[in-house]
């Protein structure tokens, strides 16, 4: 039960949807772009956020797309995890994005929704860093594209009143080789301890990691270390493990020592799947 | 707002507050208390319906966004297999988190019926039922699954 | 035909899978106000002021109650506890303010409102640290509250009870000792987490009744303490309560049911209704207890364990309730299923800044389990025995006696050494106890036994009463809650064996309303089938009797010459003299319209016989009427790296006395053995230094999913009761009580360390294995 009342909207094209948010936010609504909404609706119950107007963006064509061409491949930010899971368009994406929260919320949880939550996890951005994704942004001057790695650093970096509207990254990333692990405390449903997600490129290993900071990232210090394979494993793991770009976190989940070594031995066992052995 | 559902192949009009779940709609509204509030966060699973045939959590979706869907709970099934399975296999105890479970079997039968065991156990785990410890519910899931292919006439 | 050992679907099934079947708050009524609380986000604080002007003048508001609203202190054993919190709260999630509303969502926006200004103080948050002499006190007037019979508290001090029970002579007992071991074992509160949330409404009708609907496995208790609480004649209260979504013992305490009926006193009597949420369920409502408890055993060098001595530190939380009574229970059964001749036990329940503790499955009994068999498996590493041996050279037997000096029979001890070679045969135990499985991979068994007796009062009672309908089927009215159980379906084919007819024609009433249903005590203690069944058959058999009494008229036959089968009563020598239930279950009509007799009704009661307190002096004392017995045993797989591990098999052999419903009983069995899986490698409440809970949600109070679950291997024995319908023993709660034993047996051999604290959470597990504590 949300106790405070908003407004809905559901715009039925991106521009639509600017423009109600610019002039339901010069009117004070706070207004929010919904999109699963499954974050808002819980956070609501706890008046950890508040609005009195949501825009609700699945009726926004270009949200909903997704494509596969011979060049590039599209998802909508406004897709849910389950059914980009189930196309199996870019099944690093699929299953990374399967490991987040369970498979009824996530016929709900939509990846921009995702990408852009509050929580330190933000699991499926993992495969859109490592697939060096661009983003379409939508804002009042209308959709600018914009390379990932331009756009996030820690959360998304985006403007008052823009809003995702899809991820557009080379097809030829989905053929590539994989590995996604997520490794929880106990139970098979809850945030992770460390999720690490890899893609074997021809120019060498890629890597991002959830959970172990309180952000999520991909680092190139961190790939670069990882992909000296003159180094045993456990040597560039350590070495890897020097450059990290903020501390571990301890948590109810795990304390940062166990999650250090969780990610150790995780990222240990992805090197062993991914690396063609000597 | 007033706001028309399709709740069971049936329209239903009610006037609610946009930020009203579909859950408490269901049942303030239209008094199907068969979807149960268990946690309202989206973590146990017992106000699962479908919607356009996929199982949502109903307290993770406002009700207007329902609007122009066809919404089912379990009220609205009417003696489909897993219904019929779950009796046979002792499947429930409290019978609080049935109603959840039997919607989630019924879109996967329905979508999936295929699933191997990881694509049961995935569909599965979205809900808890405290009472048992599984066995059951995964007999009936897959008696449901062996026994019959989809028949679209049937509810 | 026969009813009784055949698997019936539960009479209830229909309307569970079908959703109609109605749990308290799906009572959707319009004219219904709705209430929401506000609680404490302080473990311990003053309240120094509640400002709820606010809140007061918010839409739809009708009432804000805050702790002046009454000066009633409730509690079971001890009254210690104010409805609404009173110039203090003492753990995070009491109630300090309750809002009335029109709906809900208004009821919440305005409970919102209301500003509490707090001085925390400082928090007691174990066990431990509330036995300190420098400890705070938590409850000063310790020494003026109404006390139940046999509590004995220590004034001055956060010693809410205190019960000791001695048997033999401990400085024999050592003397004879030839090894002793000691052995510590803790583990923090956590929850019952029914799927449905507690939940109760309130309305004091023009006339004077207090009804009251709630979401309770004890209607009948709620009835009896309301009365006593707010001085209301019992005759002016009925409570009622349809299916209860699970209790597990957690919905056995008196608390939303009183907060209702202030809320509607504060209305005018009119209807109000209170749901909790799921993060109230587990702050503001009872958890189950927690324990750190030191086992010392004394034993020959062969293995015969001469002397134990026993210490309970229970976490009895903020408000007494049930805890020392959970505690009592402990304690009298605290030598687990072994003859111990010798025998000190010490148990304290004491305060501290944690929720108040209600009955959880087992009632004391896997929390004694878990202390008596990791001190067992300790012994049989410090004797190099098998564990498995050890624990069947000590196993008790009749003759023996329990802790309490009660003398062990046949009928009231089950069967503990064929449980024990069952389990022995079923998990490969001689074959491997652990195993390398690949470089980084661990297979592990671990064993254990449990016993419990139920806890009751003296007086503890149940009455069933048959009604008959016109087509000769039978209404059975009893007071147990159908709380999933099954409870009622069992009871419904015992009528029907009794009265050799068809379950399907036993019709049960659901809902339990103590205006027109016979009180059972409470729906607790594995005792439904027992006290409840003894009662239905007596219905049963007086109904016969009147069965009989006016066939024996219309047939003119002796009553002793006739039988009751297939709904028909006829002369034993000669069949074909017969007349029909249903032409006499209404009395019997002559072809010419005279009438005799009338409808019949069947009653029966049941009392338990010979039961009487416990000295907390001594222990000595009958509380309760059997031992019902098993064994069980684990098995895991280690990731040896970050010691995850995966349940694999788990397997439990209990003395069923008799298998009434198969598949039910299978169900209780495998549903207690998921629970106690899930408690001891998951569940928990993580406090703050300053004792607030940092997981009450679902999230991250996580619970055993589909498929985590291990592969279960159940096997029952059938050694009688004979007091028992059927000879039939418990079954609810026996599942669970010694998993986490078993369980941390097998993770603490895969680990190769001793593991002593649950949950048993992989990093647990490393720390220990690491050097630091398990």
């Amino acid at each position: 039960m949300i106790p405070f009342d908003f407004d809905y909207y559901r715009p039925a094209t991106v521009q639509e949807a600017v423009s109600l948010y610019a002039r339901l936010d010069r009117e004070g609504k706070r207004p929010l772009y919904w999109s699963g909404g499954t974050e808002i609706a819980t956070f609501a119950r706890w008046n950890r956020i508040y609005t009195e107007a949501v825009i609700d963006l699945k009726a926004v064509p270009e949200c909903r797309a997704l494509t596969v061409g011979d060049r590039e491949m599209t998802f909508g930010s406004a897709l849910s995890l389950s059914e980009i899971h189930d196309s199996g368009a870019f099944p690093l994406l699929g299953e990374t994005g399967g490991g987040i929260a369970d498979r009824t919320s996530r016929n709900k949880i939509t990846l921009g929704g995702n990408v852009c939550s509050r929580m330190i996890y933000k699991e499926a951005v993992l495969p859109l860093l490592l697939a060096d994704s661009d983003v379409l942004v939508a804002g009042a001057s209308g959709v600018r594209r914009v390379p990932i790695g331009r756009l996030f650093d820690r959360s998304m970096r985006i403007g008052r009143g823009e809003f995702l509207v899809q991820f557009v990254m080379d097809a030829g990333y989905r053929t590539m080789p994989y590995a996604s692990v997520k490794k929880r405390k106990a139970s098979a449903i809850e945030y992770p301890i460390v999720t690490v997600a890899a893609l074997a490129t021809g120019s060498g290993i890629r890597f991002a990691f959830s959970g172990l900071c309180d952000f999520p990232f991909r680092s190139a210090e961190m790939e670069r270390i990882l992909n000296r394979r003159e180094l045993p494993a456990g040597e560039r793991i350590r070495q890897a493990a020097a450059r990290l770009p903020a501390p571990v976190i301890g948590d109810i989940k795990a304390s940062a020592e166990y999650r250090k070594w969780v990610w150790t031995i995780t990222t240990e066992d992805v090197l062993k799947a991914l690396e063609p052995q000597a | 707002m007033k706001l028309e559902l399709n709740v069971n192949g049936e329209v239903r009009h009610a006037d609610v507050r946009p930020a009203e779940l579909l859950l408490d709609v269901l049942r303030e509204n239209f008094g199907l208390t068969g979807a149960k509030p268990g946690c309202r966060n989206g973590d146990c699973g017992a106000c699962t319906v479908t919607v356009d045939g996929w199982p949502m959590k109903s307290c993770l979706m406002l009700a207007v966004e329902a609007a122009g869907k066809a919404v089912q709970t379990v009220e609205g099934l009417g003696g489909t297999p897993e219904q019929t399975a779950f009796v046979e296999k002792f499947a429930f105890q409290c019978g609080y988190c049935t109603p959840g479970f039997i919607m989630n079997v019924h879109a996967l039968r329905r979508i999936h019926p295929q699933a191997d065991e990881a694509a049961v156990r995935d569909w599965l785990q979205s809900n808890i039922c405290r009472c048992s410890g599984y066995e059951e519910i995964r007999e009936a899931v897959e008696c449901v699954l062996r026994s019959r292919p989809p028949a679209d006439n049937e509810p | 035909m026969e009813a009784i050992g055949r698997s019936v679907p539960k009479k209830e099934s229909f309307d569970k899978v079908a959703g109609s079947a109605m749990y308290t708050a799906d009572r959707i009524e319009p004219r219904t106000l709705h209430a929401r609380l506000t609680i404490s986000p302080f473990a311990h604080a003053r309240i120094a002021a509640v400002d709820a002007s606010e809140a007061r003048r918010s839409p739809g508001v009708r009432a804000v109650l805050t702790g002046d609203a009454s000066d009633v202190l409730i509690g079971e054993e001890i009254r210690d506890r104010p409805v609404i919190a009173r110039d203090r709260v003492r753990y995070n999630g009491e109630i300090v303010a309750v809002v009335v509303a029109d709906t809900e969502a208004e009821a919440m926006r305005a409970a919102n409102l209301i500003r509490v200004r707090y001085e925390p103080l400082p928090v007691v948050n174990d066990p431990v640290e509330a036995l300190r002499p420098s400890a705070p006190i938590l409850h000063e007037k310790l020494a003026e509250y109404q006390k139940g019979e046999g509590v004995v508290s220590i004034p001055g001090t956060n010693v809410a009870s205190i019960i000791r029970v001695l048997k033999g002579d401990m400085d024999r007992g050592w003397a004879e000792s030839e090894t002793i071991v000691e052995n510590r074992v803790s583990f923090a509160p956590s929850d019952h987490a029914a799927m449905e949330t507690r939940s109760a409404s309130a309305e004091i009708r023009p006339d004077g009744h207090v009804i009251i609907e709630t979401s309770t496995q004890v209607p009948f208790a709620v009835k009896k303490f309301m009365a006593r609480y707010f001085g209301i004649d019992p005759g002016w209260i009925v409570v009622r309560t349809p299916f209860v979504g699970g209790g597990y013992g957690g919905k056995t305490a008196i608390q939303l049911e009183a907060v209702a009926y202030l809320a509607s006193r504060a209305v005018g009597g009119r209807k109000v209704k209170l749901v909790n949420t799921r993060e109230e369920d587990m702050l503001t409502s009872p958890v189950r207890i927690g324990l750190d408890a030191t086992v010392r055993l004394g034993s020959t060098r062969d293995g015969k364990i001469r002397a134990a001595q026993i210490v309970y530190r229970f976490d009895g939380g903020a408000y007494n309730d049930k805890s020392s009574d959970v505690a009592r229970a402990a304690a009298a059964d605290c030598s687990g299923p072994y003859g111990i001749e010798h025998l000190h036990c010490e148990c304290l329940t004491v305060y501290t800044n944690h929720t108040f503790p209600a009955a959880f499955r087992g009632y004391g009994h896997s929390e004694l389990t878990f202390a008596m068999e990791r001190a067992i498996d300790a012994l049989a590493d410090e004797l190099k025995m098998d564990p498995w041996e050890l624990r069947m050279r000590n196993a008790a037997v009749p003759g023996d006696t329990a802790p309490t000096r009660d003398r062990l029979t046949p009928s009231n001890l089950g069967d503990i050494r064929t449980c024990l070679n069952r389990v022995r045969s079923l998990a490969e135990w001689d074959d491997w106890q652990v195993r390398q499985v690949n470089e980084h991979t661990v297979r592990a068994k671990g064993i254990a036994c449990f016993w419990k007796n139920s806890s009751m009062d003296t007086d503890a009672t149940s009455g069933a009463i048959l009604l008959f309908n016109s087509d000769g089927s039978v209404n059975l009215v009893t007071g147990v809650v159908e709380i999933g159980t099954g409870t009622k379906t069992v009871l419904a084919q015992m009528v029907a064996e009794r009265l050799r007819m068809s379950v399907d024609r036993v019709h049960v009433k659901f809902t339990v309303d103590t205006l027109d249903t016979p009180e059972h005590w409470k729906t607790v203690a594995s005792r439904g089938t027992f006290l409840a069944g003894r009662a239905a058959l007596k219905a049963a058999d007086d109904a016969i009797r009147q069965l009989k009494s006016i066939a024996a008229v219309v047939l003119r036959a002796d009553p002793d010459d006739l039988e009751l089968a297939h709904d028909k009563v006829f002369v034993r020598a000669d069949p074909a003299v017969q007349i029909a239930v249903k032409d006499i279950c209404y009395g019997y009509k002559y072809p010419n319209g005279n009438a005799i007799g009338g409808q019949i009704v069947g009653r029966g009661y049941y009392t338990q016989r010979r039961m009487n307190p416990l000295n907390p002096a001594t222990g000595e004392g009958t509380p309760g009427p059997e031992w019902n017995v098993g064994a069980q045993a684990v098995e895991i797989e280690m990731d040896t790296r970050d010691c995850s591990y995966r349940l694999v098999k788990a397997i439990s052999v209990n003395d069923a006395g008799k298998v009434l419903n198969p598949k039910g009983a299978l169900g209780q069995v495998t549903g207690a053995m998921a629970m106690g899986l899930s408690y001891a490698s998951r569940e928990a409440f993580y406090y703050t230094d300053n004792g607030t809970v940092l997981n009450p949600t679902l999230r991250d109070f996580t619970l055993l999913r589909f498929g985590e679950n291990p592969e279960y291997v159940v096997e029952f024995i059938e050694n009688p009761c004979l007091d028992a319908p059927f000879g039939a023993r418990a079954m609810g709660e026996h599942g669970l009580i010694a998993m986490p034993a078993a369980l941390a047996s097998a993770v603490s051999r895969a680990a190769g360390v001793r593991l002593n604290r649950l949950p048993l959470f992989p990093e647990t597990v490393w720390r220990a294995k690491n050097g630091g504590i398990g």
